[in-house]
């Protein structure tokens, strides 16, 4: 095994990227790179890279900057430094040690959160840039064992856990013959065409979180919905190729999702609590098909929930009464906007609310975002040293009362979760739709 | 699709089945499902022993139930040839029963109910103690794989295909992955060529060869026909197709950040697209239909390489040619609107949402199924026929295109009806 620079310098034993360096030569990596640069990258790239003054306004925004004591390294620009500043500099000469560095900055040490962004006077990218890079590392196949793992799932069951197409319909007909114990005769429609609602969700639902879809078909059926879930390849709406920078499989897995839903002929796509997923579906992976918007109406379990109070379509027993707080997943709040329906329905169903800060579009990334997490235990470490300021925010929230996190995202809990292990917080997540399964009043 | 000639064409309008009576008696009911030829109607429903049963319609107004119950019944389809089958579970055994016939192989779950067009072949994807295989008209394959997907029929249903994994990969064995462990299986025996990944393969209008998009690394995206590649690759690809008229192969391929339609490895539209995909061929083979963008956010149908001058925002699909390959339709989104087009052209009326729509045999007439605020219509040349109902299939046209085959459900009642469409509405 090579031992090389950055992985010595981070203690860090990826054979995804370890094995993938061995395979490099010069060559090869200067004609990857300048494909790439040609042939997808084009203005936006020149223009992040050239209008950049250094002025380091952007580090302050980054919580890998504040979560190592302000060490310039992990600063937004000094990511575009280590990675694609150099190599346009050198036109793609660049060593194959100097990819495995750039390859653990892109992957690991960037959320894609684009918190930066905002604190950036030009508004530059960085996620962006970081995203080119990882491309380019996918090309090369250098890429984190464990992300590369979940992206090849993808390629070959539509689905990021390797979930078979009959353990698939079987968990389904299992969560419905449960929730029937509760609600008489509740069903989980599969494939029902025409129906209102298509509710797609992540391949760790059916994995790890079956009680998730269970709390949704007892919503879904107390708001007397019209709706179904798919009994195909399709049903997953997650999408760790568009972190991988696959973009070619990104596209099939939209194209397999959207004509899941497209083919019965439904009216909207209800997205399960996941943040990355909607940002694959409402912003990357529909317009590199060629789609402005989403071809179906799409839309985050929060707006569903929202909808659903602001209608009245469902009652609550009585509000939640232990003290909560709220994340405010990144894809969703600085990719969409939903703070404020967050909010709504955080009213509508807790007693006691305290807010986190900085919140909103403010908010700091879980540190699992864009991909981080799913590179693994080589980077679990590096990633809970990097939580420190999102543990700072939590212990705040805390010291104020709060007990509970609402999290109505899937990468967040997990995130959430390690870091609150780690700090030794005492705090419970939850999702939305835990809180409002809970409460819910079921109809007669 | 089975000829149609021998069904009933005699207009007016015939109640098949009062479905009150089903709705009174059993507490549990899943959505009906009625044959190709309106002359049946049935659906899941729970009988007193809370056992899941087939209803269907009996004589004279009644309605009987399958003689056999399940723990667990899904995916009740009728077939091309009106025959009704589905998967049914007991004691966490799976198999298919067809007209209350199960089978006698049996599994641990079975999926993927797929009929050949003339119905007479039913296949399903099976798994038994972990392994994966086919079984068609209760024959299985000898074969099985760790794992399975993309199954398809041949147009006269006797082979099966699917993709397989020829060579069991652990999850995380990400270089041995990369070398490829996945082939497509043709009745059990998988092509001597391994890749990376292979989706959607599709068989030969002869029955006699499969094609398939295969990737043999991240970069190089091939179309395989019987294992063997093209000799060149793409971007990308998307799913092939065989020619009905020659052994031609054509798919649409990526290259330069553009999309062509490529014939045995070759461009032949060279127009280059934003996006291309879901091409088909007219009925005589002569003419092939694609859905592209022309532009980004812009998308239309093209034929033979020529796209309407006509774009949509939203959503482009369910595509079709009249049978001479001179007419072409489409469902669109535009506006947050659903929509038809026809030659070129939208018609007038939005749609809540638009089902495929059908040419009559002679090309003269398209059909289709709509809604409208929640009910369904039947729409034909743009006319939108004023009978709303709960349910309702898409139109059928009789094989000399005078007559309209409608089937549908009001306020509970289910009625089969034959309309003139001869000489205009
Ligand atoms: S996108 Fe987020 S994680 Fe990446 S550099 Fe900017 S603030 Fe830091
Ligand atoms: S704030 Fe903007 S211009 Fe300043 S260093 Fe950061 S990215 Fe560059």
């Amino acid at each position: 095994m090579t031992e090389s620079k950055a992985v010595k310098d981070t203690a860090i034993d990826d054979q995804g990227i370890i094995k993938g360096i061995e395979q490099l030569s010069p060559e090869k990596i200067e004609r990857v790179i300048n494909q790439v640069l040609k042939s997808e990258t084009g203005a936006r790239l020149k223009t992040y890279v050239d209008t950049c003054v250094h002025c380091g306004l952007c580090s302050d925004g980054c919580h890998y900057f504040l979560a190592h004591d302000r060490d310039p390294k992990y600063s937004p620009a000094a990511k575009v430094k280590q990675t694609l500043w150099e190599i346009i500099r050198k036109k793609g000469k660049v060593t194959p040690e100097f990819i495995e560095n750039a390859a653990v900055v892109a992957y690991t040490q960037c959320n894609l959160c684009k918190r930066c962004a905002m604190y950036c006077p030009f508004g530059l990218d960085i996620a962006y840039v970081m995203s080119v890079m990882r491309r380019i590392c996918h090309k090369l196949g250098v890429v984190p064992l464990y992300i590369q793992d979940t992206a090849h799932s993808h390629s070959v069951t539509k689905n990021q856990m390797w979930i078979k197409d009959d353990e698939w319909v079987d968990t389904l007909m299992w969560q419905e013959e449960e929730a029937q114990d509760e609600v008489e005769n509740l069903r989980i429609p599969l494939d029902k065409e025409g129906a209102d609602v298509f509710y797609s969700v992540i391949g760790p639902e059916p994995k790890f979180r079956a009680q998730l879809i269970y709390q949704a078909a007892v919503i879904m059926n107390a708001a007397g919905e019209n709706w179904t879930m798919p009994s195909m390849p399709g049903w997953d709406n997650s999408d760790m190729c568009m972190y991988t920078g696959d973009y070619e499989m990104m596209e099939r897995l939209k194209k397999a999702h959207f004509e899941a839903a497209a083919n019965l002929k439904v009216k909207k796509i209800v997205m399960g609590e996941c943040g990355h997923a909607f940002r694959s579906v409402y912003d990357m992976g529909n317009r590199a098909l060629g789609w402005k918007m989403p071809p179906l109406e799409v839309i985050h379990a929060i707006e569903y929930y929202n909808d659903l109070f602001v209608k009245e379509k469902i009652k609550i027993k009585k509000k939640f009464d232990r003290p909560v707080t709220l994340h405010d997943p990144c894809n969703i709040v600085r990719g969409r906007g939903l703070h404020e329906m967050s909010r709504n329905i955080v009213n509508a169903t807790c007693k006691n609310f305290i807010e986190m800060t900085p919140n909103r579009e403010h908010n700091y990334c879980c540190v699992a975002g864009g991909g981080v997490i799913n590179c693994g235990p080589p980077f679990k470490n590096a990633r809970v040293d990097s939580g420190k300021i999102k543990a700072e925010q939590l212990f705040a929230a805390k010291a104020k009362g709060a007990e509970v996190v609402i999290a109505p995202c899937h990468n967040c809990h997990g995130g959430l979760e390690d870091i609150i292990h780690h700090y030794g917080i005492d705090m419970e997540l939850k999702f939305f739709g835990d809180i409002i399964y809970e409460i819910l009043e079921l109809p007669e | 699709m089975s000829n149609n000639n021998s069904w009933d064409w005699d207009t007016g309008k015939r109640l098949v089945a009062d479905l009150e009576p089903w709705h009174n008696e059993f507490s549990y009911m899943e959505e009906a499902r009625i044959s190709p030829h309106g002359e049946n109607i049935a659906a899941i429903v729970k009988n007193e022993d809370m056992e899941f049963t087939i209803c269907s319609q009996g004589a004279d107004g009644s309605f009987i139930t399958w003689e056999n119950s399940y723990d667990k019944i899904w995916n009740l389809k009728y077939g091309p040839d009106n025959r009704l089958s589905a998967l049914i579970s007991d004691m966490a055994e799976w198999t298919v029963s067809t007209d209350d016939t199960p089978w006698e192989n049996t599994y641990d779950f079975a999926w993927d109910m797929t009929f050949n067009p003339a119905g007479t072949h039913v296949s399903v994807s099976t798994q038994k103690e972990l392994q994966y295989s086919v079984i068609t008209n209760d024959v299985p394959w000898e074969n099985s794989y760790s794992r399975l997907t993309d199954m398809a029929l041949s147009p006269d249903g006797n082979h099966t295909a699917a993709v397989v994994e020829t060579i069991p990969v652990l999850e995380s064995e990400i270089f041995k992955f990369r070398k490829g462990c996945y082939s497509v299986a043709v009745d059990g025996t998988p092509w001597g060529t391994n890749f990376m990944n292979v989706w959607d393969p599709v068989f030969s209008w002869d029955n006699a060869r499969v094609a398939a998009s295969v990737r043999t690394n991240y970069q190089d995206y091939f179309i395989a026909v019987d294992g063997k590649t093209w000799n060149k690759s793409f971007t990308s690809v998307w799913m092939p197709r065989f020619s009905p008229v020659d052994k031609s192969v054509t798919a649409p391929v990526k290259t330069n950040g553009k999309w062509f339609l490529a014939k045995d490895g070759d461009i032949v539209w060279d127009r280059g697209y934003h996006q291309l995909w879901h091409h088909f061929y007219s009925r005589d083979g002569l003419k092939i239909a694609a859905i592209v963008a022309s532009e980004f956010g812009k998308w239309t149908l093209a034929v033979d390489d020529t796209p309407w001058e006509i774009t949509f925002s939203q959503y482009l699909t369910d595509a079709v040619l009249s049978d001479d390959g001179k007419r072409a339709a489409c469902v669109f989104k535009d506006d947050n609107k659903w929509g038809i087009a026809v030659d070129g052209g939208a018609w007038e009326d939005k749609f809540d949402m638009a089902w495929k729509p059908v040419f009559s045999p002679d090309g003269r007439k398209v059909a289709a199924k709509v809604e409208i605020n929640g009910a369904y219509h039947v729409v034909v040349d743009g006319t939108v026929f004023k009978t709303a109902y709960d349910h309702l299939e898409s139109p059928v046209f009789s094989s000399d295109g005078s007559k309209l085959l409608i089937k549908g459900i009001e306020k509970n009642r289910y009625h089969r009806e034959i309309i003139s469409v001869k000489g205009g509405l």
